[in-house]
């Protein structure tokens, strides 16, 4: 296939509805060569759509799409490959059982029929000079870090000849580091003459990279802007990420994304108040000498220690895979340690009894996987509000389920934290991944809980529901009660957490008092650099 | 023991492994892509009703092993229609498609119980090589469905890992929503191998009728059918450990005959293949092995495309 001509690419007038709901209602879109142009909305707002359709996955009802002033109609993805168009996958499309190479090899059309990973090395040198990504074709998929994996989509789609690339939350899954080298390589393409669209609900990321944003709202066009103060976040790539500083560098920024947070939500988002009370000095949670293992059997967790205090936020802040998960998933009876205890209240954990008894006493688990370990997807919402009280009053007595007495803890939460769904008998899986969060954190938080392990409580939840369920897990802060918080989100972090410990290969690397640290140092940490002074381990005296 | 008995031995071990080697290279190709065939049972029933039933009325054992493979396809189409057509249960479908090849089977091979077969295969002699000791008269003095099934694990092998085709069979079983969106026809890549699935268990029903033991009987397959979905596991869905482990099965059959004699009861060894199958699984599910060698991720998942 011949390098195609990429100039630019106009959707309008885009319409697309599914049965109960208008998903694109009259959207137009545009993005010329070299361009990066973000497309921003909260979940639900008509993102994965639009991008679906303008990918062939999805047809659309009705409207135009014209590439390079020529209409064009894509069946199938293939069909907009073959157009010039790639897409890489929130969720990515790779075979973790294959290699690198064969993966690569199954997206290209014109592999050799034997042998058809042959070719890939050739083609690989170029990409790496061209764009400066580098992939080990050998390398099995499943050996490879989140990171990794998306660069492996983003070259599949550039070998296949994309020149208007589709990047689905791109940077959701990589540390600092990886997004810095990311944003090389997007500068890379841009000059190049690639166009990039860019997914994503991450305010200041878009701000720093795009040149032009357009927002959905609600499944129609909120509108099309451009970053005002571009120029000055030019000076340097770091400005990505580094929050702190753009917020005091140039107050354009600052209207920038409360203007953008505004058209992207409709309202006025309430201001952010840290307002923290200072925590009790009596130690609530205490944790020691705790190894956990992974499920290949490797210590994911390595002598682990620290306390939390009573009305205290404790963040987690690290790369995934760094023993987060093995971690949380050891405190809440998931997974039973190797060695250590943990205690609640002077009350020892029983760590090994399972998850009931954790729950028994006095936690609460808000889990990572919330479709696999937080709900049952073909039950009711009633019944997922009682999975875990079920068994006792005043749920049920002697083993008879009252369903008035689930009906009403189900309609308080329902209300309270506002879930959009059609009745409290609907099956969850009807609900959007927003709402059924909203549904976990109000099961988990409904019996006030002493201790709060959260593990990515916002995680692919939109903007107005996260801060929902940051002030709940701030007001069980304020009750008095411990939460023990792992995010990705630094932001989220330095927003809630009153201390925030680091975790780089199984160990605490580090705590920190996010009112004297900053993104900088905390990435630094998580990327397992020492910063002298900051090493506590277990003696973790703020 | 002397030599020319472990020769027939080891020789009737190769032409009992034969039709398992070759029903199991079918499920593999079928499992590779995701679908699984409990039905092979009854494809080799019908494969070898059809395949005997040709050959005697046409004299031609080649033409009964065409019928053998074309029975075998019909009955997988089935397969294929309800569980990737209609997106069924694999496993419902497959148990029903064993229940009704056994039953078909019985019913159109009524009159030729107790006929014999006149024309059978004859055994090629490769030139040379049939002349070396010892190995000569075990491998080289086969029937022709022998060396076919060795071509034919070869040539899946290559397949599977050489070349493009492979690689979109094994993504489709793997996941399938990835190959889709790479632009590999998902369904149409199920269909096929679970065609080519059928047509190799209907050949090692056909193989049963017409070389194994050329007569028809209700029943000849005799739990083959089972045995065989047990070596796909045990093999770890690799056509070429299929190989050794389906000679390996074939010897413990033969054994099942050799080892009566000395008192040993051919109910144990009946045990064995499903016992090793039992070991296979436990090794595959444990966490270290699993990301090397472990079923086809979406194994038994109809795939339902956006």
């Amino acid at each position: 296939m011949n390098r195609h001509v990429f100039d630019s690419l106009e959707m309008t007038g885009i319409r697309k509805s599914f049965p109960g709901v208008i998903a694109n209602d009259d959207i137009s879109f545009s993005i010329h060569s070299g361009e990066v142009v973000g497309l921003l909305g909260e979940n639900g707002a008509g993102k994965s759509t639009l991008m679906n359709i303008l990918y062939g996955l999805i047809q659309p009802d009705e409207g135009e799409i014209r590439l390079n002033q020529s209409p064009v109609n894509f069946a199938s993805p293939r069909d907009a490959r073959r157009h010039g168009i790639g897409m890489v996958h929130q969720h990515f499309m790779l075979i973790p059982t294959h290699t690198v190479a064969e993966n690569i090899a199954l997206s290209l059309d014109d592999a050799p029929f034997f042998d058809p990973v042959s070719v890939i090395n050739d083609r690989l040198d170029v990409c790496s000079r061209a764009y400066g990504i580098h992939v080990d074709p050998k390398a099995f998929v499943w050996q490879l870090s989140a990171g990794e994996r998306q660069r492996i989509e983003i070259v599949k789609a550039l070998l296949g000849n994309a020149r208007l690339l589709l990047l689905d939350e791109p940077t959701s899954v990589m540390t600092p580091d990886e997004i810095n080298e990311f944003i090389g390589v997007l500068r890379a393409m841009t000059a190049a003459g690639i166009g990039i669209v860019f997914i994503t609900h991450k305010l200041e990321e878009i701000l720093s990279v795009a040149s032009r944003i357009t927002v959905l709202r609600k499944g129609r066009l909120a509108g099309t802007v451009r970053p005002a103060s571009k120029d000055t976040n030019r000076s340097g790539d770091t400005a990505v990420h580094d929050g702190k500083n753009m917020e005091t560098s140039s107050g354009h920024d600052e209207v920038d994304k409360a203007a953008l947070a505004r058209l992207m939500v409709g309202r006025e988002l309430e201001q952010i108040i840290p307002g923290k009370s200072p925590p009790e000095d009596d130690i609530l949670f205490e944790v020691e000498n705790l190894t956990v293992m992974d499920d290949r059997g490797r210590t994911a967790v390595k002598n682990v220690g620290f306390t939390i205090r009573r009305g205290e936020i404790l963040g987690v802040a690290g790369v995934s895979g760094n023993g987060q998960r093995e971690l949380i998933e050891s405190l809440a009876g998931m997974r039973s340690p190797e060695s250590g205890t943990a205690r609640l209240a002077d009350r020892v954990l029983p760590l090994d009894a399972g998850a009931r008894a954790i729950f028994e006493s006095g936690v609460a688990h808000i889990p990572e996987e919330r479709m696999r370990f937080g709900t049952v997807a073909n039950m009711s919402i009633q019944e997922n509000i009682i999975l875990k009280a079920g068994h006792r009053a005043p749920f049920s007595r002697r083993g008879i389920i009252s369903f008035s007495a689930a009906a009403n803890r189900t309609t308080e939460i329902v209300n309270e934290y506002r879930v959009a769904a059609t009745s409290i008998v609907a099956p969850m899986k009807n609900l959007s991944g927003g709402n059924i969060q909203k549904v976990i954190v109000g099961r988990e938080l409904a019996d006030h809980p002493a201790l709060v392990l959260a593990a990515h409580p916002t995680y692919g939840v939109d903007i107005g529901a996260a801060e929902g369920i940051r002030s709940h897990l701030r007001e069980c802060r304020d009750a008095g009660g411990a939460v023990f918080l792992v995010s990705e989100e630094l932001e989220e972090l330095f927003e809630l957490a009153d201390r925030i410990a680091v975790m780089e290969s199984g160990r605490i690397v580090g705590i920190v008092d996010p009112r004297t640290s900053s993104f900088g140092e905390v990435g630094m940490m998580m990327a397992g650099a020492h910063i002298p002074g900051r090493a506590i381990s277990s003696g973790d005296k703020p | 023991m002397d030599t020319a008995f472990v020769i027939a031995t080891i020789g009737r071990a190769f032409t009992a492994g034969t039709p398992l080697l070759l029903a199991t290279l079918g499920e593999i190709i079928a499992e590779r892509a995701g679908v699984m065939n409990l039905g092979i049972e009854g494809m080799m029933a019908l494969g070898a009703v059809a395949g005997f039933g040709v050959s005697l009325e046409s004299g031609s054992p080649w033409l009964g092993m065409l019928a053998a493979a074309l029975a075998g396809i019909s009955l997988s189409a089935i397969h294929a229609f309800v569980t990737i057509g209609m997106r069924a249960g694999q496993i419902v479908s497959g148990i029903a498609l064993t229940m009704f090849g056994l039953g078909l089977s019985a019913l159109i091979g009524k009159g030729y119980i107790g006929r014999p077969l006149q024309t059978p295969l004859h055994s090629i002699t490769i030139p040379g090589l049939a002349d070396l000791p010892f190995i000569g008269d075990i491998l080289f003095r086969r029937d022709p469905i022998f060396y076919f099934a060795i071509i034919i694990a070869a040539l899946i092998w290559i397949i599977l890992y050489k070349t493009r085709w492979g690689i979109a069979i094994r993504s489709v079983g793997e996941n399938p929503l990835a190959a889709e969106t790479m632009g590999v026809d998902v369904a149409w890549v199920r269909v096929w191998c679970v065609l080519f699935g059928g047509a190799l268990s209907g050949i090692a029903g056909g193989y049963l009728s017409i070389v194994y033991n050329p007569s028809w009987i209700e029943g000849m397959t005799a739990g083959r059918g089972w045995i065989v979905i047990a070596l796909v596991i045990f093999s770890f869905w690799n056509p070429l450990r299929a190989v050794v482990a389906a000679f390996l099965f074939g010897g413990i059959d033969v054994m099942q005959f050799s080892l009566q004699s000395l008192g040993i009861s051919p109910n144990l060894l009946r045990m064995f293949p499903y016992v090793a199958t039992i070991v296979a699984l436990l090794i595959t599910s444990s966490s270290i092995t699993r990301r090397h060698i472990s079923a086809p991720e979406a194994l038994g998942e109809p795939y339902q495309p956006r």
